[in-house]
């Protein structure tokens, strides 16, 4: 009622207002925009375009994908579940009688042999399965502006980290769930020489975690020189650790929030079979492979039950390309999607050439 | 010393008081905030993302609040701020109608108050030019004869200047008059009123006096030629008839929105079935021992507490939330943004500019925008809109001798008797009736003759109605005829080239000229109005010699039977003959009353005019019974010419499978023979008819002969054509047979108000037959059966959607009624454009309307539509699918900055700038093959198959993108230095994938790459881009976790995800490109046999020899 009124109005307005000057600007612009008549460019997708574009990515799709095969296949990787699931496992033990409380670290090894040398960097990953890092509540809990160096934070740790906030009535640092759960399964490698000695292979714990969370999105309070003992005093050590976050390593550099064992957890895993990059093997010269091919000794300090939700435990031994860890899926993606592609061009083009003839035929009698 | 205008008594009671504006201002600057948002919620949409909106706010969902809070905000706020645009124009117009200044006349001194203060029973004073702030009855005009004149040309268009009378024998003295006001209740009828003024002396009786629509100023209209009125208001505020005429417009929804909501129900129920089975499988997932609370993941206390019932509730809610982003808010606003701008382009069309009346087309709403391109029905009138409603003489016939004007030069000097009516055969009537005849002409109209002095002057020319004289210069001076009706103006005109001019009216004297220029004056006694019921006028005037003579015209049907029969037939054969010709016709009678039949008659007019209760049936009567045993003296052929390229229009319209009804007032053989002429029946076309001639074979009943005939012709025309194809109805096989139905009102109202139990029966064969029907005429409408037969066909099975075009007030009632209505800026008034939806000067715009504008806004929107559907979908599956992976804990796969911005900045952009330019095919194409549009008919591209596909799509999409990264992060160690990467790559690659993904599938839909397009395409783009670096490049202090921080960075600086990103958008997209090829091969072949077939209409062929076929065409009717 009320705009039809306003109209009405306006109607009014059109009587009373009467004059050459605006009749005239009733006329509309001439303009490209107003008369819906912007030069345009107007593809046309044909038979004719997109036939030789099929051909074009199938042509690039197979080799690029025959590339990345090969790329993944020449990637060499190991993989040794240490659960101790079967009785017979070495870390079978360890895996039963584990304790929060027991004092006494719990040892394992493990005798596994490489059949081939691993040659430039080696990584070691720990992966775990069935262990859901990705779980709503697991992914909030954790406060980053108190990995962030805010002493504020620090004492009063945000509610997300609930329950792992506070413990005896002191804040948790770090808090939160991830935290709490961090990895601590200590890994050790160590190569059986033929001739009986035991060489320790050095595992470098730098250069794990990304660049900018280390130097950036995780700092220490009260900046890199500060003690950190003295800084973190009246917080409290999240409840399933063993040590205070303060005691995560020797090297000030790497210790505290900026410890990159700690960071790499804090990166949650997209999905509850993961793998975590814990150690890196240096390459030491060109003519020795970094781990030559025979008989090795995983030495694990079981800390970190899975058990009771099922969960396993492995390390993988991986060297690396261009493209990262070994995976054959894009390589095998990239050789389908590209044979798919060119298998349609040829069928399009069977296609088109004998309906185009038909067409033609059937144009002549017109 | 009482002052006038004491309460006026009603006969029954109503609310006294009447202060009210025409429009109570209903928001003030304070109260719109919490109004408006009020009325804002009660849209079932937004009232959704409300709830939303709460549950994220009070449960504790996976995202924050301000994932759906940001962008409910911004929709509210736009809409806000438009409809506050809208409600501060509205309160600056309604200032300026209800703070108008006026003059109130209280205990004899002069008080000026505000228009909205005048209270019923006030006296208003009005100066000349001023328009009537109120109903007002007329007390006093400063004219010497009492009178005032009035033109309602903002009210119901004509223009022409109106007499009105002041109450007769009222005191000159307003301080000493003493009276009271009785009168009907307000009804919005213009031109009916009914009262009764009793006027208190005080040594008399109380007089009384009749009040008719002639004492009663609207409020609306402008005082004309008078210096100053003064009126007592009887109707003010919402009661005036004016505000009374502005009701009741309803609301039409498109039948895409329709599809919208249908979709919107899918979606709905995919969303809470999503949500459902999440919940469900949660639980199954929990119940296994060491899942639901494993040592890394405690709960805390008060989740252990809260009861497993209502833990389940809030799960589900936290789903729903997780997964609301499927229904897409923006939506909304786009789809509203789209439409309200997109409508510019019709105002904006230079086509549709009209020199003549310099003016464009007006869009009056913009809510109909697409169903412009689904018309299925087009209901047009006759007069106005297929012809232009400009009348040209054609031809009279006296006492059956036909006289006609051939020679366009002698049209010049018509006035001079020695030009006199030529004779096609030689052969005269005698000279008296030919004068008789021309007098005839010359008295018996309500034409008025414009001052050439006076303010009146400016505003007339800028008026529709006017009939100036054009090509026929008076001899004189300058004058022009002004008339509510142009026939009347064509007659007058048509006399003065036969030697006879009006000259004008003064004080109730008619003063013509007659051949040997010499002025006759005759005294008009009584004017007996034209009605569509009777469709006959006449006057009663008086000679010189003191005869009265009463002269009648109308239409032949309603004169014939009120004459003496045996000079019927000779004038029959000519009027048949000229309405075949497509002439309008009307008789011209007269007679000669004796002093003893005008008395009576006098008395009796009189005491009908009095008459407080049923005084137009009253009257109706005394002018029966007055126009009777006249005698018939001619007859006149006015021809109202095609409007420009009408058959061109009709023709196109046609070809476009829509099936064009004439509904018009006018008679059955001129409005048959428009339709010839706009190609509408073809040489082929079978008539039906289905009219009073058909009907009335003498022996039985016409109930009887209705039934029969509507059998008769429900089996030729729906039984015995081969069944088109259900749906297939506007396939290419044309019906080997053209019907052409006609019907006219009685018959009409003999269909729709037979017994209970055939009514239904009959509508329905009605119904059936006129399907079956290329083009139905039906005539002799009230405007009221025009609005009855457009419902029929809107309430049909599949519910077609029909347009209505008009450009009188009478077809007011089928604009509003059809689902598109369309007013042209013709002669006969605003009303119709007022009314309409659109408006557009000429019937030919008509056609690039639909053809162009509305085919392009149909596909625009239904692609704007699916496609925002299918966006959502994929955007929203991997999320889904993400559940499986995480423990089904409601973990978001993307960020809240992601999801938020998702449909507001990355891809809402593209997608509105392709609903506003595309042009799949060029409008020059679209306009040439009128059958492209059938392509689109019957909402093609928003039915269920289409609808199917692209959730398909969005399925296949959603799919791809999730698993394809799953995939690559079955080894999350994607970068060159062994890295691995978190959960928030996940979906950020995902994102990226998506945010490409359905850009580019816009780009592959888009036909029309404007720089527009360019821009805002690879613009979108570009933001996602710069923006995710931003939004990962800084530490941001307000947010509590810093989830992307440089994650997009570490994405790029992955081989990896590059190789994944290429691959998913190239896969995703490789079915469309397929589709696109594989359709292509039908494309030049559609396109070849459409040229053909517009190619077959043959050349286009005037319309002329069409014309002439109509004879031979006669004999194809089937009676």
């Amino acid at each position: 009622m009320m705009a039809s009124s306003y109209n009405a109005k306006e109607e009014d307005g059109h009587i009373t207002v009467s004059g050459p000057g605006t009749l005239k600007s009733k006329k509309p612009d001439n303009t490209a925009f107003k008369q819906q008549r912007l030069p345009a460019w107007q593809p046309i997708l044909t038979a004719g375009t997109v036939l030789p574009a099929f051909f074009v990515i199938g042509l690039l799709f197979i080799p690029i994908g025959i590339g990345l095969y090969v790329t993944s296949n020449n990637i060499k990787e190991f993989e040794i579940d240490y659960t101790g699931t079967d009785p017979s496992s070495p870390c079978y033990n360890c895996s039963v009688n584990f304790s929060w409380n027991s004092s006494r670290p719990c040892s394992c090894s493990l005798p596994f042999t490489l059949e081939q040398p691993f040659e430039s960097n080696v990584f070691v990953y720990y992966g775990l399965s069935n262990f859901y890092q990705n779980h709503r509540r697991y992914v909030k809990s954790r406060d980053d502006s108190q990995l962030n160096g805010n002493v504020d934070s620090l004492k009063s740790p945000s509610k997300e980290c609930e329950p792992y906030a506070h413990s005896d009535n002191k804040p948790i640092a770090p808090c939160g769930a991830i935290a709490n759960s961090m990895f601590n399964d200590t890994l050790e490698l160590f190569f059986m020489d033929p001739n009986g000695t035991r060489i320790q292979i050095p595992l470098t714990k730098r250069g794990i975690a990304w660049w900018t969370d280390k130097h950036v999105k995780f700092r220490n309070p009260g900046g890199d020189s500060a003690n950190l003992t003295s800084v973190f005093q009246g917080t409290s050590k999240p409840v399933n650790w063993h040590r205070p976050v303060s005691e995560l390593d020797s090297d000030p550099e790497n210790n505290g929030f900026v410890n990159e064992d700690f960071i790499v957890w804090m990166r949650t895993a997209a999905l509850p079979t993961f793998r975590k990059l814990y150690r890196i093997v240096q390459k030491k010269s060109h003519l020795v492979p970094t781990l030559p091919s025979g008989n090795y000794t995983l030495e694990v300090v079981y800390n970190y039950p899975v058990r009771s939700f099922d969960g396993r435990k492995r390390m993988i031994l991986s060297t690396i390309s261009w493209m990262g860890g070994k995976n054959p899926f894009l390589g095998l993606a990239y050789i389908t999607v590209g044979a798919v592609c060119f298998f349609l061009g040829v069928v399009l083009l069977v296609i088109h050439h004998k309906y185009g003839s038909r067409n033609n035929s059937a144009d002549i009698p017109n | 010393m009482l002052a006038i205008g004491r309460r006026p008594l009603r006969p029954s009671s109503r609310p006294s008081s009447a202060t009210i504006g025409l429009c109570p201002p209903s928001t003030q600057v304070w109260n719109f905030l919490p109004k408006n948002l009020f009325e804002q919620f009660r849209r079932i949409a937004n009232f959704y993302f409300l709830i939303i909106f709460l549950v994220q706010v009070i449960v504790d969902t996976p995202t924050s609040p301000v994932t759906s809070g940001l962008p409910l905000f911004f929709v509210i706020t736009v809409t806000a701020i438009k409809q506050g645009y809208e409600d501060w124009l509205r309160h600056k117009a309604d200032n300026e109608v209800n703070k108008y200044p006026v003059t109130v006349l209280e205990n004899g001194r002069r008080m000026g108050t505000e228009s909205e203060k005048i209270k019923v029973g006030d006296v208003v004073e009005v100066n000349e030019d001023e328009t009537f702030p109120c109903d007002l009855i007329l007390l006093q005009s400063t004219r010497d004869d009492d009178t005032c004149f009035v033109t309602t040309a903002s009210l119901d268009g004509e223009s022409n200047h109106k007499t009105h009378y002041t109450v007769p024998d009222t005191e000159k003295d307003l301080d000493s008059l003493s009276a009271t006001i009785e009168c009907e209740q307000p009804q919005p009828d213009l031109y009916k009123f009914v009262g009764r003024m009793h006027i208190y002396k005080t040594d008399r009786e109380p007089e009384i006096r009749s009040l008719g629509p002639e004492n009663l100023l609207l409020k609306g209209a402008t005082l004309k030629n008078t210096q100053r009125i003064c009126g007592v208001a009887v109707y003010t505020g919402m009661e005036t008839k004016m505000a009374l005429n502005y009701q009741g417009k309803s609301q039409k929804r498109s039948a895409v929105e329709k599809s919208i909501n249908a979709f919107l129900l899918v979606y709905l129920c995919i969303l809470v079935s999503k949500a459902l089975v999440c919940t469900t499988l949660k639980y199954v997932w929990q119940s296994k021992p060491g899942q639901d609370e494993p040592w890394y993941n405690q709960k805390t206390q008060r989740e252990k507490e809260t009861n497993l019932y209502l833990k389940m509730f809030t799960d589900f809610l936290s789903f729903m939330v997780l997964f609301n982003f499927i229904i897409p808010v923006s939506m909304y606003v786009t789809v509203e943004m789209q439409k309200f701008l997109g409508s510019f382009f019709i105002t904006w069309d230079r086509d549709f500019y009209d020199p003549e009346i310099q003016e464009g087309a007006l869009v009056n709403t913009s809510d109909l925008n697409e169903e412009l391109g689904q018309v299925e029905y087009v209901f047009t009138d006759k007069t106005g809109t297929l012809t232009q409603n400009n009348m040209e003489f054609i031809e009279c016939c006296i006492d059956g001798f036909q006289y006609k004007y051939r020679d366009a030069v002698s049209e010049l000097d018509g006035f001079s008797a020695t030009d006199g009516p030529v004779s096609k055969l030689q052969e005269k009537a005698g000279k008296e009736r030919e004068e008789l005849f021309l007098r005839a002409l010359c008295l018996c109209h309500t034409v008025q003759v414009k001052e050439p002095t006076g303010r009146g002057q400016d505003h007339t020319d800028s008026m529709a109605g006017v009939d100036g004289m054009e090509g026929c210069p008076p001899p004189h001076e300058q004058t022009g005829f002004i008339a509510s009706s142009p026939d009347e103006v064509a007659l007058v005109k048509g006399a003065m080239r036969y030697g006879f001019t009006f000259l004008g009216m003064e004080s109730k004297k008619m003063k013509i000229m007659n051949r040997s220029n010499a002025i006759e004056t005759y005294d008009l006694l009584h004017v007996l109005n034209f009605d569509p019921v009777r469709r006959r006028m006449s006057v009663i005037v008086r000679s010189k010699s003191g005869d009265a003579l009463l002269f009648c015209k109308g239409a032949d049907s309603s004169i014939f039977p009120r004459v003496r029969q045996e000079e019927v037939e000779k004038i029959r054969v000519h009027v048949e003959r000229n309405a075949t010709e497509g002439y309008r016709t009307l008789c011209v009678a007269y007679k000669k009353l004796s002093p003893e039949e005008y008395a009576r008659a006098d008395a009796d007019l009189q005491a009908a005019r009095l008459a407080l209760q049923d005084r137009e049936e009253k009257l109706i009567a005394v002018y029966n019974q007055v126009e009777a045993g006249m005698t018939l003296i001619g007859a006149t052929a006015v021809e109202d010419r095609l409007q420009e390229e009408a058959a061109e229009t009709m023709e196109a319209l046609q070809g476009a499978g829509i099936k064009v009804w004439v509904l018009t007032g006018d008679k059955m053989e001129t409005a048959k023979s428009t339709c010839y002429a706009c190609r509408l029946f073809q040489r082929g076309t079978e008539l039906l008819e289905l009219t009073v001639r058909t009907l009335e074979d003498g022996v039985r009943k016409r109930e009887e002969r209705l039934h029969d005939l509507l059998l008769e012709y429900h089996k030729k025309a729906v039984q015995d054509v081969p069944p088109t194809k259900p749906g297939g109805s506007r396939g290419w096989s044309k019906p080997s047979q053209d019907f052409g139905f006609i019907i006219d009102g009685a018959s009409l109202s003999m269909v729709f108000n037979s017994s209970e139990s055939s009514s239904s029966h009959y509508k329905n064969l009605f119904l059936q037959i006129c399907q079956n029907c290329t083009t139905v005429l039906c005539c002799r409408m009230a405007p009221l059966q025009k609005a009855q037969i457009v419902k029929m066909v809107k309430c049909s099975k599949g519910s077609p959607i029909t347009l209505s075009i008009g450009d009188g007030a009478n077809d007011v009632s089928m604009i509003l009624e059809a689902h598109v209505g369309i007013g042209i800026k013709g002669k006969e008034g605003r009303q119709a454009v007022r009314n309409s939806d659109y408006a557009i000067p000429k019937l030919k715009h008509l056609k690039k309307l639909l053809l162009g504008h509305g085919h392009l806004y149909y596909v625009r929107i239904a692609h704007l539509v699916q496609y925002f559907f299918y966006k959502n979908l994929c955007f929203i599956l991997p999320q889904f699918l993400y559940q499986f992976f995480c423990g089904y804990s409601q973990q978001p796969l993307y960020d809240a900055a992601y999801l938020t911005m998702y449909n507001i900045c990355f891809t809402s952009m593209p997608i509105l700038a392709y609903s506003l330019l595309e042009q799949h095919i060029c409008v020059e194409v679209l306009l040439d093959n009128a059958t492209l549009y059938r392509s689109i008919a019957k909402n093609a591209m928003l039915r269920w198959v289409p609808f199917f596909y692209w959730t398909l799509l969005g399925v296949f999409h959603g799919l791809l993108f999730f698993f394809g990264v799953r995939f690559l992060f079955g080894n999350p160690a994607l970068q060159a230095n062994g890295q691995v990467f978190g959960n928030w790559s996940y979906g950020t690659i995902v994102f990226t994938v998506l945010v490409f993904t359905v850009t580019f599938k816009l780009a592959l839909d888009t036909r029309h790459w404007t720089w527009i397009n360019h821009f805002v395409i690879w613009g979108s783009l570009c933001f996602y881009v710069i923006f995710s670096f931003f939004w990962g490049g800084i530490i941001w202090p307000f947010l509590k976790q810093q989830r992307l921080y440089y994650v997009f960075a570490h994405m790029l600086s992955s081989a990896s995800a590059w190789l994944v990103i290429v691959l998913l958008i190239l896969l995703s997209l490789l079915p469309d490109i397929l589709l696109v090829v594989l359709r292509k091969p039908l494309g030049p072949r559609a396109r070849q046999r459409q040229a053909g077939e517009s190619g077959a209409g043959g050349p286009k062929s005037s319309a002329q020899p069409l014309l002439m076929r109509t004879f031979s065409d006669e004999s194809n009717t089937v009676v």
